[in-house]
């Protein structure tokens, strides 16, 4: 027995009102993120010690370029869903919850944008 | 009419803490981290890009204990998120239900991500060591 109206399953869209989107969408994120961080990783220990030019030098190579910004935007697109549950979780009052869940999508894209800007600078040698 | 204020559903302060339980809080406390981990590498890059003076300065922060001390936390929550990722992509395609397999999963997620946790110390240790 199904107690869903037509239309509401026509629309597919759940209780949630968005359907799986925001499910697919840390699902898509967080495999990209799998060889992304690892990449990211070794590349941080193997320069365990390096000075800025050497930084410098590591960013301005193309594809440490593309990596590095694919990263970033993988990680705070992953990260800002992450949070965004938790906060649905556990702030309970409608304001707090409404208030803290618009400052997490504005943080997550400004520190998003300022990294990618950041990379760019180095990258172009701005 | 006053509703009681009784305890809602799940009453964590009766379970017993089991693998599964603690692994499922542990993967939201590690990404909880973890995001805070993206500020600090949005703050490095910014660092690079605004020069060598505030390239060292960061350098200073990342050298010291406390430094060290959260970039090993960030790379041990890292590899658990990522492994345990992993088992929940399983999970998703509809594999690794049983109870049984739950478990083994689950240490086997805790073993991946102490080995790769020790061994990347090790090689990073090594390597500030040599001088390389």
């Amino acid at each position: 027995m199904n107690l869903r109206t037509p239309l509401s399953r026509a629309r597919g869209l759940g209780s949630a009102k968005e359907g799986t989107h925001h499910w697919w969408w840390q699902r898509l994120t967080a495999v990209a993120l799998v060889p992304l961080s690892l990449w990211f990783i070794v590349s941080l220990v193997c320069m365990i010690g390096a000075d800025h030019a050497e930084i410098v030098a590591w960013m301005q190579a193309p594809a440490v370029s593309l990596l590095l910004i694919l990263f970033i935007i993988m990680l705070f697109h992953h990260a800002q869903l992450g949070v965004q549950v938790v906060i649905e979780d556990y702030v309970h009052s409608k304001w707090q919850k409404v208030t803290s869940l618009v400052l997490l999508k504005f943080l997550a894209m400004i520190a998003a944008l300022a990294s990618i800007i950041a990379v760019l600078k180095v990258s172009l040698g701005l | 009419m006053s509703a009681r204020q009784r305890p809602l559903s799940p009453h964590l302060q009766v379970y017993k803490p089991q693998l599964t339980s603690v692994l499922s809080i542990t993967h939201r406390a590690t990404g909880l981290f973890l995001g805070l981990g993206a500020l600090v590498l949005c703050y490095w890059l910014l660092a690079v890009a605004a020069g060598p003076e505030f390239y060292g300065r960061a350098q200073g922060i990342t050298g010291s204990w406390y430094g060290q001390l959260l970039l090993f936390g960030w790379v041990a929550s890292l590899y658990y998120h990522l492994c345990n990722g992993i088992r929940h992509l399983f999970w998703d395609a509809g594999y690794g239900f049983e109870l049984k397999t739950t478990y083994a999963s689950g240490y086997a997620v805790v073993a991946a991500s102490v080995i790769l946790t020790v061994v990347t110390w090790i090689v990073a240790a090594m390597r500030l060591g040599g001088g390389a």
